[in-house]
């Protein structure tokens, strides 16, 4: 599961709106755009609430893509292990992701 | 491990395991996640045998009906909440773990499972597997939407992943009753009880998605192609600009079509009460007995059933709605405005069916995890313009609102009156979410989830069974309080007895109890009948017109006629305006006490709702005059 990248964790997350150069490590679902994916790396979430985003497929490892979302990007729907859930971005900025080389 | 249980379902009688043909009723529970066709699959076994009922001691609805076995012998089947897991987070998955542990007080443990997974997104479903399996119940892992995965280019080997399981596994179609020949046989067989497998560590999520992803690979599962549907209706739905004028339109066409078609409905049926009512009487002798026949029991009947097309025709909306999908969307679309008062999306679809009814509005509040948010919308959803105020409403304005056509014939100015009580509920419910948001209900932050399912039309069967729950639901309310209601008040109306007849009405009871109370509600502008009125619509509201009807001697023009010469405009206004804010609902008081377990939210919430409604209708009389 660990990624090839050797700067996936390391450093500072970049600004928002930071240009998404291949590799470059992205801070958490809410900088995605719509149809842009990344890895979900880990929840900075109370243990329950974790625990419920994990059942739902937001495992560390697991493919997120961003889908639509409600006028202002907030909530917004995520495509993940075969399920699309909807999460305000209150929740989606505490999902920190690195950038899906796959893409 | 005793296996024996009494099964309260069977007349106490002790059930013996394993079930065997001939003796008492198996009782077998229906267990899955959210959105996996669970109800379809309930609804196909068992028809119109259910009944609902709440779990003793919590406000869970429970679920439960007989399904018959080709050989005749019947099985009890009990649908529990939706699960992801079997750790309890949210009060359905507590009740749905304490049935299947055998911790419930009074449901007996269940002597079967049956596990219903969408099939199309396995992978994840099967995580509940190991949780279920993990009980040694006998299982049978029902593989639903089987059509949706072949349709959508996706394929599993049932037999192999039952060998991997340990457990029977069908591929069913709920919708369209494919495979349910093998749910029958099993609920017929044997029941064996899976084998032991070696199961993931249950409290390791990433571990029951590992062995969950491992048995679908084994199980040769290739998941399906994304639903092409779902993506391009999101793409309209969800659609930065489209899906809020989506959204608006599907509001304003539910209150539109609901008036425009089902409007002349009632009229229809009032006229045809009126005159069989009319027959009625011509065939028995004046007498005390005919009133309280004519006037009380079927012009009572009469005044409930002629608001049932209009309710069921909302229901039937909000069932299409949440059914196709489509309510899910609407809850992310309305999630930021209702994060502004400080609820959630998930608070619009019970908010939402409370435009048909607050009772069950309010049990659909149990979707809402976070207990603070679900007491806010319990305590506002009455505020909702429901369908038991469209009769005084639809009688108000018919006698004091001119037909009149606004912006050049889009929209009348009855219906704009009416459109504009609607709004002046929602302010009102939008007011107090924000008050005890802020005070006494102020909460911590808990992730807003939503699970968007793929749409899919709606099933006619489930659409019908929930159409006849809620007809005769308020059927019940009709034969027991509305008509209780209507009895009394036509007693009151002929007592003290006149020469062996009734009084003149300012003379009767009810006249003097209107009579008492009149200056209190005189500056509402409104005279001792309208009291008469108030009161009896503290039972239910929908009575109003049929109180009024009874305390003028008078239905339809007549009673129009009667209304204007006793109010002024104000007045009428004054008088639309308490009962958009007062709770005159006797069901809806019992089930805010049931729900929120106790006396002081409903007490709480009648108070407030009626100081608004005097001060609201105060204001009105004063301002219009």
């Amino acid at each position: 599961m660990l990624q090839l990248s050797g700067n996936c964790d390391s450093g500072a997350p970049p600004a928002l709106g930071a240009p998404l150069a291949s590799g470059a490590p992205l801070s958490s679902l809410v900088d995605l755009r719509r149809g842009e994916a990344g890895i979900v790396d880990r929840l900075d979430l109370p243990a329950d609430d974790a625990r419920r985003l994990m059942e739902l497929g937001f495992l560390p490892g697991t493919r997120v893509t961003a889908g639509q979302s409600a006028p202002g990007g907030d909530p917004r729907v995520f495509q993940v292990d075969g399920s699309e859930i909807a999460l305000r971005r209150e929740t989606a900025r505490l999902l920190k992701i690195r950038r899906d080389r796959s893409n | 491990m005793s296996e024996c249980h009494g099964c309260a379902n069977c007349g106490g009688t002790a059930v013996a395991e394993p079930p065997r043909l001939g003796a008492t009723r198996t009782a077998v529970a229906l267990v899955g996640p959210p959105n996996s066709g669970k109800t379809t699959l309930f609804n196909r076994l068992t028809g119109l045998r259910q009944k609902v009922a709440n779990f003793p001691g919590v406000t869970v609805e429970q679920h439960s009906g007989i399904a018959e076995l080709p050989d005749g012998r019947a099985v009890h089947i009990i649908d529990l909440p939706g699960l992801y897991s079997l750790s309890p987070r949210s009060e359905d998955e507590q009740i749905a773990y304490d049935v299947l542990t055998g911790h419930s007080p009074r449901v007996s443990k269940p002597q079967a499972i049956l596990l219903v997974l969408d099939s199309t997104n396995l992978g994840r479903q099967l995580m509940l597997a190991a949780p279920i399996l993990s009980l040694h119940l006998p299982t049978l892992v029902i593989l639903n939407l089987a059509d949706d995965l072949r349709q959508r280019g996706g394929s599993v080997d049932a037999d192999l992943l039952s060998a991997q399981l340990g457990a029977p596994v069908a591929m069913v179609s709920a919708r369209n009753g494919e495979g349910m020949s093998q749910v029958l046989d099993f609920l017929a067989g044997a029941m064996p009880k899976p084998l032991r497998m070696e199961l993931p560590v249950l409290q390791d999520v990433p571990g029951c998605r590992k062995w969950a992803g491992a048995m679908g690979a084994k199980a040769g599962y290739l998941a399906p192609a994304p639903s092409k549907w779902t993506r391009r209706l999101d793409k309209i739905f969800l659609h930065p600009v489209l899906g809020p004028l989506v959204f608006l339109a599907v509001v304003v066409a539910v209150f539109q079509i609901i008036f425009s078609v089902a409007a002349p409905l009632p009229d229809i049926m009032t006229a045809w009460f009126d005159a069989t009512g009319n027959w009625i009487a011509t065939l028995l002798p004046a007498s005390l007995f005919r009133s309280l026949l004519v006037d009380g029991v079927w012009k009572g009947m009469g005044s409930v059933l002629v608001f049932l097309p209009q309710i069921l025709l909302l229901f039937l909306f909000i069932g299409i709605l949440e059914d196709s999908g489509y309510l899910s969307r609407a809850a992310v679309i309305a999630d930021r405005t209702m994060a502004r008062i400080g609820l959630q999306g998930k608070s619009f679809i019970p908010l939402l069916s409370a435009y048909g009814c607050a009772v069950p509005a309010i049990m659909a509040t149990r979707t809402i995890e976070n207990r603070r948010d679900r007491m806010a919308t319990i305590l506002i959803a009455p505020f909702m313009t429901c369908s038991a105020r469209m009769p005084i409403y639809l009688l108000m304005i018919a006698a004091f609102i001119p037909k009149q056509n606004l912006l050049g014939g889009l929209l009348g100015m009855q219906s704009a009156v009416m459109l504009g009580l609607y709004v002046l509920g929602f302010l009102a419910a939008v007011m107090t979410a924000k008050l005890l948001k802020s005070t006494v209900l102020k909460s911590g932050r808990t992730p807003f989830l939503l699970e968007m399912p793929a749409y899919r039309w709606p099933v006619a069967q489930s659409l019908g069974l929930r159409l006849y729950d809620r007809g005769m639901v308020f059927l019940k309310q009709a034969g027991t309080i509305i008509l209780l209601v209507t009895i009394i008040v036509c007693l009151l109306m002929s007592f003290p007895l006149v020469h062996g007849g009734a009084p003149p009405i300012t003379n009767s009871l009810l006249g003097s109890i209107g009579h008492v109370i009149e200056p209190v509600i005189k500056p509402m502008g409104f005279n001792w009948k309208i009291g008469i009125a108030l009161i009896t619509s503290l039972a239910a509201r929908e009575t109003t017109p049929a109180t009024l009807g009874a305390i003028y001697g008078a239905t339809g023009p007549h009673l129009q006629a009667a209304l204007r010469h006793d109010l002024s405009l104000g007045g009428a206004i004054a008088l639309l305006v308490f009962f958009a804010f007062a709770l005159q609902c006797t069901s809806t008081v019992a089930i805010v006490r049931r729900e929120t377990g106790g006396w002081k939210w409903p007490i709480l919430q009648f108070t407030y709702m009626g100081v608004l409604a005097y001060i609201g209708a105060f204001v009105a009389y004063h301002l219009i005059g």
